[in-house]
């Protein structure tokens, strides 16, 4: 009698633990999941920025994160009001890095990653992106008169990759490959980088073109710096999320379809290229083909 | 959120050879770190101590920044402002000519913050030698230095064992902060492993065996050492 | 280039003093938490019921033997797994570095507690008292006007060390010093800036433990360097 009870009460708590609900389970299509879940139970979105990736993502003047991405993110935030239905959606800024970015995003911590991320099928192991905003490639950020330019000419002399960057794998395996005599040096980030560079530690930095241009208009000496040599990659830009949460995904891409479709992309490009400013310092960056035509195809219809 | 476990991936090429890699340079800056610390800390130290006044305070102005600014600071100090305000020349040559700067720095930065604090073990070392053993000596005739060398160092380095060897396994914790002027050692290899392969709980859980390992190497390593040096009847401070 | 521009420091003490406030909340809260949980485990790494001890004694240990820096990684980055969310890096920093002083401060009180004669405890148990009564009316305070010294010295080392957290970009005064110099590309002025700040509370505050340690026990033989250095 007293074996059958155990056995009964035993049998009944594995029941009732059944019918708790467990966390991974997939929620049936209607109900939230994933990062919009996680956002409507905490009434915030927390948004990982950069601190000096000009003009994407970086602190201004009074310490606070603005930028072109930020800008298109702060979109989205709209957009994610308007999807659940909660127009005093708070949102909260995280800094992060080259390094800290894809595990941050992994771990929950932030939910849209904003900065000048290169969407690479590597990544996209980790992680999952918005559409492409921008179009840039790897290239040099040289004193003007070093006589470098073209990553050829790095032969003995010393160049600086952030750590955790597409440009870094890809100036490492280009200088690999054809044996040039280069030296490599870390940085924590290219404003790190363009500092290495103006107190004469390394000879070059390597970064997306754009971010170079970034750089430039930053430091105190625009005028002996200069962008050289070929794009030695392919670097499509775009806001960073987790990855399986295509409800999320969609909130996105359909604002950035919007934006694309209706030209105000074209008026935030403008804002923070045309020209590129930061203090007196100032570089046109007119819209290139490739991003023309990213804004093209990528404009959905409803 | 599901996390799939995944040890293999610690035996493969590459992450092998990192978390090797990242263990070796930590031994290695710690060791040269400590030996930069023993010695400069040891003449700190005695300097402190021995009766001319001036010879005092002087050693008391190296130790009071060292132990007063962290050690993250002073780092930076080395590695970022250093070359600047040496002569131009010398600047050059620390950003661009020396082999491996980041290593570099991290065992200086290190070495002379921790030779303050074994200066203050020294110090603290020698004041506890009974005074009646310096007495003894100075009335048989010893002068200053035949004191310090055969009564008050080799009495004061055996009273101080404890208190050492507690410096030496600091020293292998404070590695760690390497890291943050571009060393890979250990915890910044396991971080990268982390942002790599995405197998953070087995490298993370890794990094922290080898340290734990090591400080247990050192702990029995230097208890037999102790063991044999001890001192009878003289205070015997535990770690 | 020795043309130093204190322009840039005088522009942004605001900014820099807000993260000196960020250091100073955090250390203040660290210490005050990090004592609480570094009696209770020098409590339990006395007490004679086993479960207690071995707790308290793997976790100092623990606490011990790897660097800060690795534990506040492992909270920031790998605990978000294990609880499903995240802290933030203000929090996760604060629990990682409150856990390792706490096993820091544990071995200073345990420490000042053994050195309480063991005849205190016998009196108070044979007056009557419980053991928990022992302890809390008799054995800790004694041991606690013995602990100041080092207490306050670990204490300032925790105070340094809070610039630790700076790593995972948490604004207290290391963070916002390397935020000016990263963005003003003037590293020598606001690194030297830091370094005299530190140097300026620290030196401040030993000599006010210096201060403490004559005004409570002038007789004793300064035991600020002579108990073995914890940390």
């Amino acid at each position: 009698m007293k074996k059958l009870a155990v056995f009964l009460s035993v049998i009944l708590l594995l029941a009732m633990a059944c019918l708790v609900p467990s966390k991974a389970q997939e929620a049936p299509p209607a109900q939230l999941y994933g990062a919009l879940q996680k956002i409507k139970e905490s009434g915030k979105v927390v948004i990982g920025h950069r601190e000096a990736s000009v003009p994407f993502s970086f602190l201004d003047d009074q310490k606070q994160p603005a930028g072109f991405s930020v800008d298109l993110c702060l979109q989205i935030v709209e957009e994610i009001k308007t999807e659940l239905g909660m127009p005093d959606l708070t949102v909260e800024f995280t800094a992060v890095n080259p390094q800290t970015r894809i595990p941050l995003i992994a771990n929950n911590t932030i939910d849209l990653e904003c900065g000048s991320t290169t969407n690479n099928l590597t990544r996209r192991k980790q992680v999952d992106y918005a559409l492409t905003t921008f179009v840039t490639g790897t290239k040099l950020l040289v004193k003007k008169d070093s006589g470098i330019k073209e990553i050829e000419d790095l032969a003995g002399k010393s160049v600086a990759v952030s750590q955790g960057t597409t440009n870094e794998r890809v100036i490492k395996a280009f200088i690999e490959a054809n044996n040039i005599d280069a030296r490599i040096v870390n940085v924590k980030e290219v404003a790190e980088g363009l500092l290495s560079l103006e107190t004469d530690r390394v000879d070059a930095l390597g970064s997306d073109d754009i971010l170079l241009y970034g750089q430039i208009v930053r430091s105190k000496t625009p005028d002996t710096l200069e962008v050289v040599g070929r794009r030695l990659s392919y670097d499509p830009y775009a806001i960073m999320m987790r990855r399986d949460d295509s409800a999320l995904r969609l909130v996105a891409d359909r604002r950035l379809s919007k934006l694309f479709a209706s030209g105000e992309f074209n008026t935030i490009y403008s804002k923070w290229f045309e020209p590129l400013k930061i203090g007196e310092n100032t570089v046109p960056v007119p819209m290139g083909d490739g991003l023309k035509n990213a804004v093209e195809l990528q404009a959905f219809p409803e | 959120m599901r996390y799939n476990w995944n040890w293999s991936i610690l035996f493969e090429d590459p992450y092998l050879g990192w978390i090797l890699s990242g263990l070796g340079l930590t031994v290695l800056v710690s060791s040269l770190a400590w030996v930069i610390a023993l010695v400069l800390g040891s003449l700190v130290g005695i300097a402190r101590t021995v009766p001319v006044a001036w010879v005092r305070t002087l050693a008391g102005f190296y130790v009071e920044p060292f132990r007063n600014i962290p050690l993250l600071v002073q780092m930076f100090l080395w590695f970022f402002v250093l070359p600047e305000i040496v002569p131009e020349g010398m600047g050059r040559w620390l950003k661009r000519d020396l082999p491996y700067p980041e290593f570099w720095t991290t065992v200086i930065g290190l070495g002379f913050y921790t030779a303050a604090r074994v200066a203050d073990q020294v110090r603290a070392g020698i004041e506890s030698v009974p005074k009646g053993k310096t007495q003894a000596g100075l009335a048989s005739g010893l002068t200053w230095t035949q004191i310090y060398r055969f009564i008050l160092l080799p009495l004061s380095y055996r009273l101080m064992l404890p208190p050492l060897t507690s410096e030496f396994l600091i020293i292998y914790k404070n590695s760690s902060l390497g890291l943050t002027i571009g060393l890979l050692e250990l915890t910044a290899q396991a971080r990268q492993i982390e942002d790599y392969t995405f197998q953070g709980f087995e490298a993370y859980i890794t990094a922290s065996l080898l340290y734990a390992l090591i400080t247990i190497l050192l702990l029995v390593a230097t208890q037999g050492l102790e063991r044999q040096l001890r001192i009878p009847g003289l205070i015997q401070r535990g770690t | 280039m020795l043309n130093f521009d204190l322009q840039v420091i005088w522009q942004e003490l605001p900014f820099l003093g807000q993260g000196l406030l960020t250091t100073l909340l955090f250390a203040t809260l660290s210490i005050l938490v990090g004592l609480v949980l570094g009696t209770l485990l020098a409590l339990m790494r006395l007490s004679p019921f086993p479960p207690f001890f071995w707790l308290a004694t793997a976790y100092i240990n623990l606490f011990r033997s790897i660097p800060i820096l690795l534990g506040i990684f492992w909270f920031y980055f790998l605990v978000p797994f294990i609880i499903g969310r995240s802290l933030g890096n203000f929090a996760s920093a604060f629990i990682a570095f409150v856990q390792f002083e706490a096993a820091y401060y544990s071995e200073i009180i345990r420490a000042g507690i053994q050195s309480v004669p063991q005849g205190q405890i016998g009196a108070g148990l044979a007056s009557g008292l419980n053991y928990p009564q022992v302890m809390w009316l008799i054995v800790l305070p004694q041991a606690f006007r013995n602990m100041i010294p080092p207490l306050l010295t670990q204490s300032i080392v925790l105070f340094q060390d809070t610039s630790l957290i700076s790593v995972i970009n948490v604004r207290e005064f290391m963070g916002a010093s390397r935020i000016i110099a990263e963005k003003e590309g003037r590293p020598v002025e606001i690194y030297i800036f830091a370094a005299l700040i530190y140097l300026l509370v620290c030196l401040i505050s030993s000599q006010l433990v210096k201060f403490l340690e004559q005004r409570t026990d002038p007789k004793r033989r300064r035991s600020t360097e002579t108990v073995a250095v914890v940390g």
